[in-house]
């Protein structure tokens, strides 16, 4: 990737030399040729419209192309490639903390394997941060109350910068960290290494704390939708709209639920905004992503008095449906993290 | 009209028809007021100015050494506020804009007067309220009052220093409307749209800018207000806000605002290389309808401010399409400007010298926008000192350059005294000097990834900051120059005449500094704008002044 953008800048590098010097060797050409001792009379010229399309139109056929090669390279920018890995981000004032998928976390440090593509979900906590690591050529803001997300893949090992871009108070220049880039064996021992449970579990005993399970169960008879391979298909809202179903409309859904209610159910969950650190959204959010690729165990099925306040739910067309599929058989207790192994 | 004679005999004039402190400050002339402008954003470039310098110490060395990171943080903060709210935004469409419109199109003053000092008041209103939040512990949110930093994180005067912006605003809004007015009403019989200068067509353009995009900011100014004072949930997610809200209503002001500090200076290097050339400009039509475009097209490319902002991929490729086309109308003003010297009579006066700095420092300036507009790119420069680099190239390369052009330029109008030319000379080649040392560095500095705003950095980019310091110290020094030898020529210049350097323009058919009403008499305008053939051939030369 930083080959490409380094093409591109030094493309660009060449262009505006180019026509710098073009323009002040003329203007100076025209400023010796043309002085008053030389050529005391001026010639009146008015125009040329010949002239004015041609420097309207060639400035404009670069810059046309210049805008589709940026664009290409944009699109590699920010589409991660499929099969990342994927690290959760937290900014807060003034401090990176990461958590990977198979348990560990850091602070201000971010250990990755050479030659893995590494897809960052990040979120803030308070003000506004951006993630920015020069070597790489990548920079995205992270944002409180949503998820933005960038991807990389290091192509040697090292350390790197890593800086926050965007001002965020006092100790703005002090929020830098590094991505520690490691080959894959060194990496996986690492990744292994003290580690008590994988970042799916931690958001399965949420999900047990907080009652999650209580309603979103595995069977038809839930008041809340079957969760189990809900993630990464389109959601049918009540309102008829569509929405994929992506760690950020889990955030919202866990936050914000009344937003977007998936069809067939009632608006009867209670918002969970302040209850929840955003590191607990986002164990949540990776299990609930485990839910769907049968990485770990479906919730096991609470025998809840279903006092008929709450209709059953039934099944929702759309995606809903597929659940029934992918559902691993409610197995009794969770089975200890096996760090949950990504294609 | 006997100009023949204005330059010999002792004329009453605006400077000289009153000078009790009453008749200043209840003034309605807009020389005056104009001059009024030109005293307060002498003041706030210099404390403007002693913030940067203070920035540029604490940049010296890697640690953060000089200042605590808090004021270092305050330090940029108002560094920006008062450079881009009091001294660029006024800076050439209150002063020489409203000290020559009217003589440039052949009128008495301004056609609202009254609103025309009372700009000047709220101005002065506004400037005090941030004043204020300045000497009462500073303010640290940058310039752009970024949320939810500035609503609700921050410690320190937001809403002092922002019921201050929001007050100049209006300043700026009646400046605009005036020159709107006066430019639509008050021209001289026979002076024709085509038949304007070019300065006018520039500070037109700026002021539908102002009028259109001033009152978003102000909005977003009160938005901001109410979501700190009364927890309003407006930007801050906590409170159901959305942060990007403020993002886009702030560029959607602030980026056309760029354009309010530019185009007006755009006009002045149009005037300047016609009258050293001694020819009318190169394709009069397409540099006065690119002001036109760089104002309209200046209204759709906000969001190239927020390409890593979390917008939409496609909203991204949009913005940088539609930013791409805003670099045409401005590369057509160079060009323009190279072909108006060819076959020209040039004379290298310190006016001129400073209009070639400024092509010079536009040009890198302007072609680093292509690089910012270009999405790829842009993701791994921007927030970065290149960022810095570039808007400085054209905010301080390019308009504060044209300003000192357009005050070297008229400043014998202004005060009918020369200056000393060949101090101008030295510190035009100072500025531009000290200029490229202090901020071409900082584009490598951001290409190499040192962020902006950064109170101290790591070790490997100390040597570009040095040179970057270095150049500052001596920019300063070209800047304080002119100051010194203006003040200086006011009382040893030699009188200058109406027309010391034989310009085409209504405003050099006048007496200078010019009477209260400006013109004995309205001028009836018979002749195309930039008439230089007729002034310079002989036997038509002097009948032309008259």
């Amino acid at each position: 990737m930083a080959g490409h953008v380094d093409a591109l800048y030094f493309a660009l590098v060449a262009i505006a030399a180019f026509f710098t010097f073009l323009v002040s060797a003329v203007i100076l050409f025209f400023a010796i040729r043309y002085r008053k001792e030389r050529n005391p009379h001026a010639t009146q010229i008015h125009g040329s419209t010949a002239l004015e399309l041609f420097w309207t139109g060639v400035p404009l056929a670069i810059v046309m192309v210049i805008f589709v090669w940026s664009a290409v390279i944009f699109f590699m920018q920010t589409r991660p490639p499929k099969g990342a890995m994927e690290v959760y981000l937290v900014g807060k004032q003034w401090m990176w903390k990461f958590q990977h998928t198979e348990g560990p976390r850091e602070i201000n440090e971010l250990h990755v394997p050479v030659g893995r593509d590494v897809r960052m979900i990040m979120t803030s906590q308070d003000v506004i941060h951006s993630f920015y690591v020069p070597a790489f050529r990548i920079k995205a803001d992270v944002l409180p109350g949503r998820y933005t997300s960038t991807w990389f893949r290091a192509t040697q090992p090292g350390r790197y910068h890593l800086f926050c871009a965007e001002y965020c108070g006092t100790q703005h220049s002090g929020m830098i960290g590094e991505i520690i880039v490691m080959d894959a064996v060194a990496y996986d021992k690492w990744a292994n290494s003290g580690v008590d449970g994988s970042l799916a579990s931690a958001g399965e005993k949420s999900f047990q704390q907080y009652g999650c399970s209580m309603c979103h169960r595995t069977d038809a008879a839930g008041r809340g939708p079957n969760l189990v391979g809900v993630f990464g298909h389109p959601v049918l809202l009540d309102d008829g709209r569509t929405v994929q179903a992506d760690e950020s409309y889990i955030r919202e859904s866990i936050l914000n639920p009344g937003s977007k209610i998936a069809s067939g159910f009632k608006n009867i969950m209670p918002t969970f905004q302040g209850q929840l650190s955003e590191e607990e959204v986002i164990g949540l959010v990776a299990y609930i992503k485990a839910l769907g690729n049968g990485t770990v165990n479906a919730p096991i099925p609470v025998s809840e008095p279903n006092n008929g306040v709450y209709p059953v739910a039934p099944k929702a067309e759309g995606s809903d449906a597929k659940s029934d599929t992918t559902a691993n058989p409610p197995a009794a207790a969770p089975a200890p993290a096996k760090p949950a192994e990504r294609r | 009209m006997e100009t023949t004679n204005l330059s010999t005999e002792k004329k009453t004039n605006y400077l000289n028809a009153d000078y009790s402190i009453k008749s200043w400050l209840l003034t309605t002339d807009h020389k005056r007021i104009g001059l009024l402008y030109l005293a307060s954003i002498t003041v706030f470039f210099l404390l403007g100015g002693i913030f940067a310098m203070l920035i540029r110490l604490e940049l010296l060395t890697p640690a953060g050494d000089l200042v605590l990171a808090d004021t270092y943080n305050k330090l940029f903060t108002m560094h920006g506020v008062v450079m881009i709210f009091l001294f660029l935004i006024p800076s050439v469409p209150a002063v020489l804009g409203n000290f020559l419109v009217p003589l440039m199109i052949g009128a008495k003053d301004l056609a609202m007067p009254k609103l025309n000092l009372a700009s000047w008041y709220i101005f002065i209103v506004g400037a005090g309220f941030i004043l204020y939040a300045i000497l009462t512990g500073g303010l640290d949110t940058g310039w752009t009052f970024y949320t939810p930093y500035a609503t609700t994180y921050s410690n320190t005067n937001v809403v002092s220093a922002a019921l201050g912006v929001f007050i100049t605003g209006f300043s700026s809004i009646f400046t605009g409307l005036n020159i709107i007015v006066t430019v639509h009403k008050m021209r001289a019989p026979g002076l024709t749209w085509r038949r304007l200068p070019l300065f006018i067509w520039a500070h037109y353009a700026a002021s539908v800018i102002m009028v259109l995009g001033t009152p978003v900011l102000a909005i977003t100014i009160v938005l901001v207000a109410l979501e700190r004072l009364f927890h309003f949930g407006i930007f801050d997610a906590r409170l159901g806000g959305d942060p990007l809200l403020f993002q886009h209503l702030f560029w959607f002001y602030s980026h056309p605002a760029v354009y309010i500090m530019v185009l007006p200076g755009m006009g002045i290097i149009s005037e300047i290389i016609a009258c050293f050339a001694r020819k009318r400009p190169f394709g009069y039509d397409f540099v006065a309808m690119s002001s036109i475009a760089i104002a309209v097209l200046g209204f759709l490319v906000w969001a190239h401010h927020m390409y890593v902002a979390g917008i939409s991929t496609y909203a991204a490729m949009i913005f940088s399409l539609l930013t791409f086309f805003v670099a045409i109308p401005s590369a057509v003003k160079v060009f323009n400007w190279t072909a108006t010297l060819y076959k020209g009579s040039i004379t290298f006066a310190s006016p001129l010298l400073y209009v070639f700095a400024y092509i010079g420092l536009f040009m890198v300036g302007g072609l680093t926008g292509v690089f910012l507009a270009a999405v790829g790119i842009d993701l791994h420069v921007t927030d970065t000192y290149f960022v810095v680099a570039h808007f400085h190239y054209v905010m301080v390369g390019a308009s504060v350059t044209a300003f000192l052009a357009g005050m070297h330029f008229w400043w014998p109008k202004i005060t009918g005294k020369m200056y000393p030319e060949f101090a101008a000379k030295i510190s035009g080649l100072l500025v531009f000097c000290g200029f490229n040392l202090t901020f071409f560095p900082q584009f490598l500095l951001g290409y190499l990834g040192m962020p902006r705003r950064y109170h101290a950095y790591p070790p490997e980019f100390q040597v570009l900051n040095v040179l970057s310091t270095a150049g500052a110290s001596i920019l300063a020094i070209g800047f304080l120059l002119p100051m010194l030898y203006f003040a200086w020529s006011l009382r040893y210049g030699k009188d200058a005449g109406p027309n010391p350097f034989n310009a085409a323009g209504l405003e050099w058919q006048t007496a200078s500094p010019p009477p209260t009403y400006n013109f004995e008499e309205t001028p009836v305008v018979t002749w195309e704008a930039y008439n230089y053939d007729e002034i310079d051939s002989p036997q038509k030369g002097v009948e032309v002044a008259g």
